[in-house]
């Protein structure tokens, strides 16, 4: 799609096995099926869909904090499935991650500095005073008070720790942030404070970034492009705004109808929506999404559609917008 | 038709915090009609809780209470300072709640036909055998899915959208005139939610509850009150008709509520953030709450506390800057 893809995933596979023991069968849930998309040089990706979707997974695989099944991961050109050791130490610099929830993902024992340090330590980027210089600029960079750095996480509020998160990414002078749902657990007006700031750093620094999120105001605001998730698999892709003024897939557009506007007049034609995600384990045939779909045919019970382009730079998985086989 | 059910005049409700007591909730006024949903939106740390359990009387007697002058009154019963068994008869039989996390409040080594069956025995007096066939039909009347199929099993075989459902059929088996919902589909995904939010708007039309809502999110507002009180640090700042409160928001903390919010609608530009945070219930100054962070914000909304005064228009405001307009 674009010149320089930072990123690029083809077919992506992961499985877990769940269950199961002593004469039992463990099953199987495929938690991400073929999962191929790209992410351009200084572009945002959101992936967007309900929770058991898959992308929280997939986002992971990425950085191999889950290990994938099958598929190639090409980040910078080389792929991130096939290295060991410092290779891989390398890419985990220059790709980062920012989690949800600040307080669970920082050590309550450990201040800032300590906390902030550590990667530049294992990096081996910095010694001495010169870690101390790094990290006060990292913290100056997302806004926290110049001494924040001798405190503890406790002493923080909600939307302080996040950036606390995001200082302890930045600190190795990533290339790629994967942000899996870096907003969600914070109030609204702090939401916007988090977000403006990722903004700024993307911009100043040329950031490429994967934004996982079930919350597509967020998404709208924040992402170039938007891959959307069902039961592991990515139905529709296609550029922001048209994924949200437009969508094709049936599934997007049930997302997109039921997604709370700050509008009563847009009060939404609720009985579009209809059903519940199906078990992951038992996945309906064909199409996943059919026993929900108000469109769907007899076909979409039998196969599976393939994510094929429409359009100039869209990507469907349905049948509706295929050309017939 | 405007026939008030819950009536919520001054409260101000308290905690004890480092020997102190402080109040979280402070001269709060509303009023529920009948067939009529109020939704109370604020971020945490607004009092929007507290205010949901100081109705129910709910609010925890080791370290919090419900300051003299306060007054809930149900239909023509006065709720403050009812006896601890009186409020028992209240709290089910004329006033149910719904909380975010349906999993807490079922009880995993019950049946979810035995837990139904029990609360309709236990607040209107049925026969087991009637019960059960009452809790029968009310799961039916919330729409889960072969329902009396489905009431042998247990919560945890239920998904957090019918769990949800679950908690509705336990209030509404109880046949309350009002319903509290305290953030009842955070926890769930988009389309779950807009089932649960349909489900809750159509029972309230059929049976004429009063719903008071609670929500820090301003698009479920939007789709589900009537009208809206709008919270910030223990006070209502605004209240408005829904469509008037989107249309025009007047505060300057709901107007900034709005514009720091994202939305899938439409592009909107730069976001503005509200600089700041929610002030600790224990500092909060002799002026208004929000005139630290208000773009506004003069010399007298520093030194001075503006009061909740009406307009023309039947709205209500508390600011002294916004409030001077016509």
């Amino acid at each position: 799609m674009s010149a320089h893809p930072i990123l690029a995933v083809e077919g992506l596979e992961k499985r877990f096995a769940v269950g199961g023991g002593f004469l039992r069968r463990a099953s199987q849930v495929h938690a991400v099926v073929g999962a191929s998309f790209t992410v351009a040089e200084r572009s945002s990706l959101g992936l967007v869909g309900e929770s058991g979707c898959g992308k929280s997974t997939l986002a992971r695989c990425l950085l191999r904090l889950v290990e994938p099944d099958a598929g190639s991961i090409l980040f910078e050109g080389e792929d991130v499935r096939r290295m060991d050791g410092p290779a891989l130490r390398v890419v985990r610099r220059r790709m980062q991650i920012v989690f949800q929830d600040p307080y669970a993902s920082l050590n309550p024992r450990r201040t800032v500095l300590q906390t902030l340090a550590e990667p530049l330590r294992v990096h081996g980027l910095a010694r001495g005073t010169e870690i101390e210089e790094r990290v006060a600029a990292a913290i100056a960079e997302v806004g926290l008070p110049a001494d924040s750095a001798r405190r503890f996480p406790h002493e923080f509020s909600g939307g302080q720790r996040q950036r606390i998160g995001i200082a302890r990414a930045l600190v190795l002078a990533p290339r790629f942030i994967v942000a899996d749902e870096p907003v969600s657990a914070l109030d609204v007006s702090v939401q916007a404070q988090v977000l403006q700031l990722l903004e700024g750093l993307r911009e100043r620094h040329g950031l490429s970034v994967l934004f996982v999120s079930h919350d597509l105001g967020v998404v709208r605001h924040v992402c170039d492009r938007v891959a959307v998730m069902y039961l592991g698999r990515i139905v529709e892709e296609a550029p922001v705004p048209e994924i949200f003024d437009d969508p094709l897939h049936p599934y997007t557009q049930m997302l997109r109808a039921a997604s709370p506007v700050p509008d009563p007049k847009s009060r939404f034609a609720l009985p579009r929506v209809v059903g519940e995600l199906p078990s992951a384990m038992e996945p309906p045939a064909g199409c996943a999404f059919h026993p929900r779909c108000p469109a769907a045919m007899p076909r979409c019970s039998r196969e599976c559609p393939t994510l094929s382009p429409v359009g100039t730079g869209r990507r469907v998985a349905c049948f509706l917008h295929s050309p017939a086989p | 038709m405007t026939e008030v059910v819950l009536e919520v005049r001054d409260l101000t409700v308290e905690f004890r915090s480092g020997g102190a007591w402080h109040a979280a909730v402070r001269g709060v006024d509303l009023a529920i009609a009948r067939n009529e949903t109020l939704a109370i939106v604020g971020e945490s740390g607004s009092g929007k809780s507290v205010t949901a359990l100081a109705v129910m009387g709910l609010v925890p007697p080791h370290n919090g209470r419900i300051a003299p002058g306060s007054s809930i009154r149900l239909e023509d019963r006065e709720l403050v300072g009812l006896s601890e068994r009186s409020m028992d008869k209240v709290r089910g039989d004329r006033v149910a709640m719904i909380f975010q996390e349906p999993m807490t409040a079922l009880n995993p080594t019950m049946t979810v036909g035995e837990q139904v069956a029990e609360s309709v025995r236990a607040h209107r007096g049925l026969a087991p055998a009637a019960a059960w066939k009452e809790a029968e039909r009310v799961l039916d009347l919330v729409k889960v899915p072969s329902a009396r199929r489905r009431m042998t099993d247990y919560p945890h075989q239920f998904s957090g959208g019918m769990r949800q459902r679950v908690m509705i059929a336990m209030a509404l088996a109880c046949q309350p005139e009002v319903l509290l919902a305290d953030e009842p589909t955070t926890a769930l995904d988009v389309t779950i939610q807009a089932q649960v939010l349909s489900l809750i708007e159509d029972l309230k039309r059929e049976y004429g509850l009063g719903v008071l809502f609670i929500t820090h999110n301003l698009g479920v507002v939007a789709l589900i009150a009537d009208r809206v009180a709008v919270m910030y640090a223990g006070e209502i700042v605004e209240t408005a008709r829904a469509e008037d409160l989107f249309h025009e928001p007047r505060h300057p903390y709901t107007e900034a509520l709005l514009s720091s919010m994202p939305r899938v609608d439409r592009d909107i530009g730069e976001l503005q953030p509200i600089q700041g945070n929610v002030p600790s219930i224990r500092d909060i100054g002799p002026g208004c709450a929000f005139a630290p962070r208000c773009a506004l914000a003069q010399e007298r909304c520093r030194s001075e506390r503006p009061s909740l005064a009406a307009t023309a228009d039947g709205r209500a405001l508390r600011c002294w800057v916004r409030g001077s307009l016509p």
